[in-house]
C-alpha cells in the first residue's frame, strides 16, 4: 500500500519544510536579505554608463584660441577638469588626483592650428590601466574636439566636408541606463542561489543530523521525498522572485513590460534546473560545507560570469562559447531581459525555454537517479 | 609562547595542505578562475553581427558599410530591407545593432552643404546596452575615419597616448583584479570557515583550556589565512605574467609585503565573521554576504567613481578597493615604495580593526 | 508465526573510499521471537547499527539473507516499511519544529490518522511526560526529553517490529529508565523489539540478549543463562582498609582474576573458575577485609567472554612523578567552587555551587541532562565565566590569570576533542608543541605516550579514522602531555565498551595514586563508583555531596534495603522534585 503516492503524507513534509523555512533566520536571509542586497548592488554599485570623468588639463599655450578649446572642454558635462601643472610629473599627478585622463594643450597649439589644421596640437593621455574607461575618455575629448574644430571652422566660413550626423538611439533603454539590464539578470543569479544554494544545504542538513535516515525508514516513497524538497523551495524562490520584481520596478525604476505569465513560466523552467542542480549536489555530498561550496563555483560563480549578465557572451571565444550553452542562467538572463524590457519576443522566450526544459530534465533525472530510497 | 604558536601555525598548515584533497581544494578554484575569467570577463566587443539597413544605396553608404564588415568586432552582417525586418533582427537579438542610412544619405553627404549633413541612425538593442554603445563607438570611430579619408586635407587628430596599456589591453586590467578577488576568497575561507569548524567539533575547547591565550589563538589562526593569501596571489600573479604576458614593472618584494597586508586585513575580517558565528553555515553564510558586495565596491566590475556617493563611502572601508589600485600600479605604473604606502595605509587601519574586533568577540564568547 | 526475525549466514561488507573494504557482519545467524525484546549488545564497532539497518532495510546484505515478517526487508521494504519503526542512533528530530509537530508529521508519514491518532498522541505524551510541552521547540529539549520523543514518534503507527539503535547513549539514568518503561509496557502488545545497547545493565531487562563482537555473535540466550555461567565467580572484597584502589591493582595481578572494578568501599573481582579465589593475605586489604560472593551481571560473562581484562598497573602512571603541589596550595582544596553561579538570561544554569576537592582525589559530578552539570564543569575548567562566585585551581582564580592555571591541568571531552584531519602524530606533536614541550623532551614524551597507550600501529592513519576505544587513548595521552596535576574529564568514556572502559580507569586510578586531582562527570552509574566523592547536581543546585557509599545509604528502604547507585540518583533527584 505504501507503493502508492500519498498526497496526506507529501503534504506532511512539506509543512514541515516550511516551518523550518520560517524559523532559520539563514533561510530568510538567504530568501529575503541577499537579495536585496544583491539587487542594489548590481543596480548601483555596478554603473556601466560612465558618466563623469576625472580629466586633468594642462595649458602650455596662452593664445586666445587655446584658452577658447579649455572654455569648451569645461563647459562640457561629461568631463570634469582639473588644472595640472607641469608635464614632467604628468603621469604621477594623475594618480595623486585620480584622473582617469589628461589633456595637453602644447605650446604650439595655436601654430599647429593655423598650419597643420591642428594635427597633433591636443595630446591626450588616458590611463589604461583602466582600459574601458581610457574607451570613454578618448571617445569624449576627440568628439568635443571635432566640435569645436567645425564651430571654429563655421565661425570663419571654412566648410571642407560635409559632416556625418551619427546619432544612436537605444531602443527600449533610450536613455541607456545599465539598470535597466542587469537588474533583470540579476535576479537570475538571486534565483541561483535560493534555488540551488539553499537547497543543496537544508538537503545535506538533513543527512548530517541523521534526520534523513529517520525519514527513509517511513513509508514515504522516493517521489514524495523528492517532490517534499522542491514544492516549498519553489515557492519560497517565486516569492523571492516576486520581491526583487516589486523592489526593482517600484524602487529602482526598472521598467517591466512583459507578462507575469510569461514570467512565471519561465521561472518556473529555471527553478527546475537551479533545484535540481542544488538536490543533486547535496545528495551526492550529504555535507552542508561542500554541497555550498560546490554549488558557489558550480552555480554562482558560471551564472555571474558567463551567464551574459555583465559580460557578453558573443565576445567571448569559442570554447566558453561553449560552456556557456550548459549555463541555464545563460537563457533565463535573456528571457528576463526581454521579458523586462521588450515584453513579448515569442522565438526568444520559446528557444530559452526549449533550453532550459532540456536542461531541467538532465538535472531532475540526475537527481531522480542519485537519490535512493536506501543508505546504500 | 612564540614556540607553541608556532606550534598552532604548523597543526593549522598541516591541515591546509595535509592532504591531497584539501590542496586540491585551495588549488583547483584558483587554476579553473584564472583559465576561465581573463577570457570571460571582457568588456571589448568581438565576433558580433550587425544588421546595415541601407535605403540610400549610394556609394559612399557602401563605403561605409565595407568598412564595418571589415572590423573583428562584427564578424557577421545581416542585410534588412524595411523597417520591419529591422525591429524584427534587434528584438530577436540576431543582431547586437543596426545601422541604418536613410535615403538621402550619399545625397546629402555629396550636397556641400552643411545645412542638410547626412544622418546615420545606430540601433542599439537596450537589453544589451552596455555592449551597444561600446560597438556605437565603434562605428563612430570608423564613420570619422571615413570623413578624414575624403577630405582633401588632413582632418586634425588627437595624439592619443594610452598610459601603462598603450593598446588598452583588457587582460592587463582583469589580470590584476583577479589576483585580489580570487585570494579573498580563499583566505576567507580559510580563517572564517576553519574556527567554526573547531567550535563545531569541539576542538576550540581544547585549545581554550590549554595555556594559549585566545589572542594566541586569533594569531595562529590569522597566519595561516596570511599564507594562503600570498599563496594563491602568488600563484595568479605569476600566472599573469607568465602565461597571459601582463607586464610587472614594480618590485616583487613590494608584491609579497601588500600581499601579506592585504591577507591580514582578510584574516581580520574572516576571523571577526567566525567570532560571531556558531556553526559552518553561518559562516560561510556570513563570508558570502561580505564577498559579494566587497567585489562590487572594489571596481573590478564598474569603477568606484561611477557609483552614488552613499556606495563610494561604502567602498572606503572596503580592502579590496585598496588592494586593486596597489596591484595595478605594481604590475603596470612602476610604483615604488612611495606610490604603495599613500593607497596602501588605509589597509593597515582596515586589519587593525578588524583584528581587534575579532579578538575582542571572541574573547567575550569565550570569557578568556 | 512464532519468528519475527531471521538471518542466515549474514555478511555485510562496506567498500572504503580508498579501495579496502571492511566487514561490519561476518556470517551471522540469528532467530529473534515474535513479541519478545532482545537486547543488541557489543562495544563500538561490533556491528550492531549494520544489523538493525539491515533488518529496517537501508542496506543490502553482501552474502546471506535476511527475513523480517517473511519478507526480504531490502527488496520488499515498501511493504514492510509500514510495519516497522526504526529509531537510528542519532534519531532525526527537527530541532526547529516544535514537539506536536514532529509527532503530527511522523503521523503523517505513518498514516495514523483520526481518532486512532489522538488515542496515541494522548498516550504518548502521558507516557513521555512532555504533555506540558507540546509548543517547545525539539532543539530545546534536553537530552532525555529528545530520546522520550523519538521513540514516541518511532511507535507512532503501531509498528509490529521496533528496531531502537542505543536510544540510551548521553541519557541520564532517570530517562533511560522511562524510555525501558514505556517499551516494555507500549510493545506489550505483541511488538517485537531489538533493542542495541552499550549499557549492559539495561540489557539484563531483555527477554533474551545478543553479545556481539567484531561482527560476530559470541553468545544469544535468555539474560539468566548468560549469567548463569559465572556463577560463584564473582566476589566483593569488603570491609578494606587502606587504598582500595591498591588493593584493586595487587587482585588484579593475582592469576585467577579476569576483572576487577571498585564499587563504592568494596572491590568487586571477577575469578576465572568458580569458586577459586584469590589469597586474601596477599592482596593486603587489611585485617576486617572478607570475600564475599556477589550475584554475577551481563557485564561479567561479556568480558569473561571476551578474554577479561586485566589492566592491573597503568604504565601511564609510572611515567609521570609523583604530584608535589608548591607549599601555597592547600592540599585539601586543589579545587574549589565558591558559591559558584551562572545565569544565561533569566535561566540560572548554575545556583551558588560550593564544593572543594582533595589533592589526590577522584571526584565525580553527576546529574540528570540539562541540570547544569555541564556548565559547573565548564566554568570549573575556564571555559564559561561564572556570573558571581569564584571557579579556584590550586588556589589561582580562572577569571585572573587564566594561562597560569591552565598549564597545570589536562582536559578530555567526551566528543574526543582532537583533529581529525590530523594523524596520531601529529595530534602528539600539537599537543605537546602548545604545552611548551620542545627538542628531545618533546620527542622523549611522545614516545613514551606511543609506548604506553601502544599507538605504534595508528601512528600515521587520521585520528578521525580511528575506532573509538584508541581515540580515546589518543585524547588521553594528549590530555596528558604536560603532566598535568589536575585532570578534568568530561563524559570520557561514552559509548566506549566494558573492557575499554576497565583500561581507561586503570589509568585514571593510577593517576590518582601519584597524587593527580581528577574530576569527572559522567551517566556510568558503575563509573560513579570509582569516584571517592560524588556530588550529585540539579537543577543548577548541588542536592547531595558525599562517598557513593554515603549517597546509596541515604536511600536505603525497607522496599530496597541494597539500593544500587542508580536507585540512589534517581531516589535523591525524585526527592529534590519533591521538596
Amino acid at each position: 500500500m505504501s507503493k502508492e503516492f500519498s498526497i496526506r503524507r507529501l503534504r506532511a513534509l512539506c509543512k514541515k519544510e516550511m516551518f523550518q523555512i520560517v524559523r532559520d533566520p539563514s533561510s530568510i536571509m538567504i530568501a529575503f536579505i541577499l537579495p536585496v542586497i544583491l539587487l542594489f548592488m548590481m543596480g548601483y554599485a555596478i554603473n556601466l554608463d560612465t558618466s563623469v570623468i576625472r580629466v586633468g588639463i594642462l595649458v602650455q599655450d596662452n593664445g586666445s584660441s587655446a584658452q577658447n578649446f579649455v572654455r569648451t572642454l569645461q563647459a562640457s558635462p561629461t568631463i570634469d577638469l582639473h588644472p595640472i601643472l607641469a608635464q614632467e610629473d604628468l603621469l604621477a599627478e594623475m594618480s595623486n588626483k585620480k584622473l582617469r585622463g589628461a589633456i595637453v594643450i602644447q605650446n604650439d597649439f595655436s601654430t599647429k592650428l593655423l598650419q597643420g589644421n591642428g594635427e597633433g596640437a591636443v595630446q591626450v593621455i588616458t590611463d589604461g590601466a583602466e582600459p574601458n574607461t581610457a574607451n570613454f575618455v578618448t571617445a569624449y575629448i576627440n568628439g568635443i574636439w571635432q566640435s569645436w574644430r567645425m564651430a571654429e571652422k563655421m565661425e570663419k566660413g571654412v566648410v571642407q566636408t560635409t559632416p556625418i550626423d551619427v546619432r544612436i538611439r537605444s531602443w527600449y533603454n533610450p536613455s541607456t541606463i545599465s539598470r535597466n539590464f542587469l537588474i533583470p539578470g540579476t535576479i537570475a543569479i538571486v534565483l541561483t542561489v535560493i534555488g540551488a544554494m539553499l537547497t543543496s544545504m537544508v538537503v545535506a542538513r538533513e543527512w548530517e543530523r541523521g534526520t534523513m535516515e529517520a525519514l527513509l525508514a517511513t513509508p514515504i516513497t522516493k517521489l514524495e521525498l523528492l517532490l517534499s524538497k522542491t514544492i516549498p523551495y519553489y515557492i519560497l524562490s517565486l516569492v523571492a522572485m516576486f520581491l526583487c520584481l516589486i523592489v526593482a520596478v517600484t524602487i529602482m525604476d526598472v521598467p517591466f513590460r512583459g507578462s507575469l505569465m510569461v514570467l512565471w513560466a519561465t521561472s518556473t523552467l529555471f527553478l527546475g534546473c537551479a533545484l535540481g542542480l542544488g538536490l543533486f549536489l547535496s545528495t551526492a555530498t550529504r555535507s552542508q560545507f561542500n554541497a555550498a561550496s560546490i554549488t558557489l563555483i558550480a552555480g554562482f560563480l558560471p551564472s555571474m560570469i558567463m551567464g551574459g549578465i555583465v559580460f557578453e557572451i558573443q565576445s567571448m571565444s569559442g570554447a566558453l562559447k561553449l560552456i556557456t550553452l550548459i549555463i541555464p542562467a545563460r537563457y533565463y538572463a535573456n528571457s528576463l531581459q526581454t521579458i523586462f524590457q521588450t515584453g513579448s519576443v515569442p522565438s526568444i522566450l520559446w528557444t530559452n525555454a526549449m533550453a532550459l526544459t532540456l536542461l531541467m530534465v538532465f538535472w531532475l533525472a540526475l537527481t531522480a537517479k542519485k537519490t535512493k530510497r536506501t543508505l546504500e | 609562547m612564540l614556540l607553541r604558536l608556532r606550534q598552532l601555525i604548523i597543526k593549522e598548515l598541516k591541515i591546509l595542505l595535509g592532504e591531497k584533497r584539501a590542496i586540491a581544494m585551495l588549488i583547483m578554484p584558483v587554476i579553473l578562475q584564472i583559465a576561465v575569467f581573463p577570457f570571460a570577463a571582457n568588456m571589448e566587443v568581438r565576433g558580433s553581427a550587425i544588421a546595415i539597413f541601407n535605403e540610400d544605396g549610394g556609394a559612399e553608404s557602401i563605403e561605409i558599410s565595407q568598412r564595418i564588415a571589415k572590423t573583428s568586432a562584427f564578424t557577421s552582417v545581416i542585410n534588412v530591407y524595411n523597417h520591419h525586418d529591422l525591429k524584427d533582427v534587434i528584438d530577436k537579438q540576431k543582431a547586437l545593432l543596426a545601422v541604418h542610412f536613410p535615403q538621402d544619405f550619399s545625397r546629402s553627404l555629396l550636397s556641400q552643404s552643411h545645412n542638410n549633413s547626412a544622418q546615420l541612425q545606430i540601433i542599439l538593442d537596450g537589453r544589451r546596452s552596455n555592449s551597444g554603445q561600446i560597438a556605437g563607438a565603434y562605428i563612430n570611430q570608423i564613420v570619422s575615419g571615413y570623413i578624414a579619408d575624403r577630405s582633401p586635407q588632413k582632418s586634425p587628430a588627437l595624439l592619443v597616448r594610452n598610459a601603462y596599456n598603450p593598446n588598452l589591453n583588457f587582460k592587463w586590467h582583469i589580470l590584476p583584479c583577479l589576483v585580489a578577488i580570487i585570494t579573498t576568497v580563499g583566505c576567507l575561507n580559510v580563517t572564517a570557515l576553519s574556527v567554526a569548524r573547531e567550535k563545531e567539533e569541539g576542538t576550540l575547547d581544547q585549545l581554550l583550556v590549554s595555556p594559549l591565550t585566545p589572542a594566541y589563538i586569533m594569531v595562529g589562526k590569522a597566519v595561516p589565512g596570511i599564507i594562503v593569501a600570498v599563496g594563491q596571489a602568488s600563484i595568479i600573479a605569476l600566472t599573469a605574467i607568465v602565461v597571459y604576458g601582463v607586464p610587472f614593472t614594480g618590485s616583487f618584494l613590494l608584491l609579497l609585503a601588500s600581499m601579506a597586508l592585504y591577507g591580514m586585513a582578510i584574516s581580520g575580517v574572516g576571523l571577526f565573521i567566525s567570532s560571531i558565528c556558531s556553526t559552518q553555515q553561518q559562516a560561510f553564510l556570513g563570508t558570502f554576504g561580505f564577498m559579494i558586495p566587497a567585489m562590487m565596491l572594489s571596481g573590478f566590475v564598474a569603477p568606484i567613481e561611477n557609483m552614488p556617493r552613499f556606495l563610494q563611502i561604502l567602498s572606503k572601508g572596503n580592502p579590496i578597493s585598496y588592494f586593486i589600485p596597489t596591484l595595478k600600479g605594481l604590475f603596470l605604473k612602476q610604483f615604488t615604495l612611495m606610490d604603495v604606502l599613500p593607497v596602501m595605509w588605509p589597509m593597515v587601519l582596515i586589519a587593525f580593526v578588524t583584528l581587534s574586533a575579532g579578538m575582542w568577540m571572541f574573547k567575550r564568547d569565550v570569557g578568556g | 508465526m512464532s519468528v519475527a526475525i531471521e538471518a542466515q549466514n549474514l555478511t555485510k561488507q562496506f567498500q572504503g573510499q580508498t579501495g579496502q573494504s571492511t566487514i561490519a557482519l561476518n556470517g551471522i545467524s540469528v532467530v529473534v521471537q515474535h513479541g519478545s525484546i532482545t537486547g543488541l549488545v557489543g562495544p563500538d564497532g561490533a556491528g550492531k547499527t549494520t544489523l538493525l539497518r539491515l533488518m529496517a532495510g537501508l542496506l543490502q546484505p553482501t552474502i546471506g539473507n535476511i527475513r523480517v515478517l517473511g519478507m526480504e526487508p531490502f527488496k520488499d521494504g515498501d511493504q514492510l516499511r509500514i510495519d516497522i519503526g526504526y529509531m537510528p542512533q542519532k534519531f532525526g528530530l527537527y530541532e526547529d519544529l516544535s514537539v506536536i509537530e514532529n509527532l503530527n508529521l511522523y503521523a503523517d508519514l505513518r498514516n495514523v490518522l483520526g481518532t486512532e491518532r489522538e488515542r496515541l498522541f494522548a498516550q504518548l505524551l502521558a507516557f513521555t511526560d512532555l504533555a506540558r510541552f507540546t509548543k517547545r521547540y525539539a532543539g530545546k529539549l534536553s537530552g532525555g526529553m529528545k530520546q522520550k520523543l523519538g521513540l514516541a514518534c518511532t511507535l507512532l503507527g503501531t509498528p509490529k517490529i521496533l528496531l531502537l539503535d542505543e536510544p540510551g547513549v548521553g541519557v541520564d539514568p532517570i530517562s533511560r529508565r522511562e524510555l525501558w518503561r514505556m517499551v516494555r509496557e507500549l510493545a506489550g502488545g505483541g511488538m517485537t523489539v531489538l533493542w542495541s545497547t552499550s549499557y549492559l545493565d539495561e540489557a539484563e531487562l531483555c527477554d533474551s540478549v545478543c553479545l556481539m563482537s567484531q561482527g560476530q555473535i559470541v553468545a544469544n540466550d535468555t539474560p539468566s543463562a548468560i549469567k548463569s555461567i559465572m556463577q560463584g565467580r564473582c566476589l566483593h572484597i569488603t570491609n578494606i582498609g587502606g587504598n582500595r584502589r591498591n588493593v584493586l591493582m595487587r587482585a588484579l595481578q593475582a592469576p585467577e582474576v579476569i576483572d576487577g572494578v571498585i564499587q563504592g568501599a568494596n572491590v568487586r573481582l571477577v575469578t576465572s573458575i568458580a569458586g577459586q579465589h584469590p589469597n586474601l593475605a596477599s592482596l593486603n586489604a587489611g585485617h576486617a577485609s572478607k570475600l564475599v560472593e556477589t550475584e554475577p551481571r551481563l557485564e561479567d560473562t561479556f568480558i569473561s567472554l571476551l578474554g577479561g581484562a586485566q589492566y592491573a598497573e597503568s604504565a601511564l602512571a609510572a611515567t609521570i612523578p609523583d604530584v608535589v603541589l608548591p607549599s601555597s596550595v592547600d592540599p585539601n582544596s586543589v579545587i574549589e567552587a565558591r558559591q559558584l553561579t551562572k545565569k544565561f538570561g533569566d535561566f540560572t544554569a548554575t545556583d551558588c555551587v560550593s564544593f572543594s576537592v582533595k589533592k589526590g582525589e577522584i571526584f565525580g559530578l553527576l546529574g540528570p541532562n540539562g541540570a547544569g552539570k555541564s556548565t559547573t564543569f565548564k566554568m570549573k575548567c575556564g571555559l564559561l565565566k561564572p556570573t558571581s562566585g569564584q571557579a579556584l585551581v590550586m588556589g589561582i582564580d580562572l577569571k585572573k590569570s587564566p594561562s597560569e592555571a591552565r598549564q597545570r591541568l589536562g582536559y578530555m571531552a567526551q566528543k574526543f576533542s582532537l583533529y581529525g584531519q590530523l594523524s596520531v602524530k601529529n595530534n602528539l606533536i600539537f599537543f605537546s608543541g602548545i604545552y611548551g614541550l620542545t627538542g628531545d623532551r618533546q620527542k622523549n614524551k611522545i614516545q613514551q605516550m606511543i609506548d604506553v597507550f601502544a599507538l605504534g600501529p595508528f601512528l600515521d592513519m587520521y585520528s578521525g579514522q580511528l575506532p573509538l576505544g584508541i581515540k580515546q587513548r589518543l585524547a588521553l595521552a594528549c590530555a596528558m602531555m604536560h603532566n598535568p596535576e589536575l585532570l578534568f574529564l568530561d563524559e570520557p568514556t561514552s559509548g566506549v565498551d566494558p573492557i575499554a572502559r576497565r583500561e581507561f580507569w586503570s589509568h585514571i586510578n593510577g593517576l590518582a595514586n601519584k597524587g593527580v586531582t581528577i574530576m569527572v562527570t559522567t551517566h556510568f552509574m558503575d563509573e560513579a563508583e570509582y569516584c571517592d566523592r560524588i556530588a550529585l547536581v540539579y537543577r543548577g543546585r548541588l542536592i547531595a555531596l558525599g562517598t557513593p557509599d554515603d549517597l546509596k545509604k541515604s536511600v536505603i528502604s525497607n522496599d530496597n534495603p541494597n539500593p544500587t547507585m542508580e536507585d540512589a540518583f534517581i531516589k535523591l533527584v525524585k526527592g529534590a522534585d519533591d521538596e
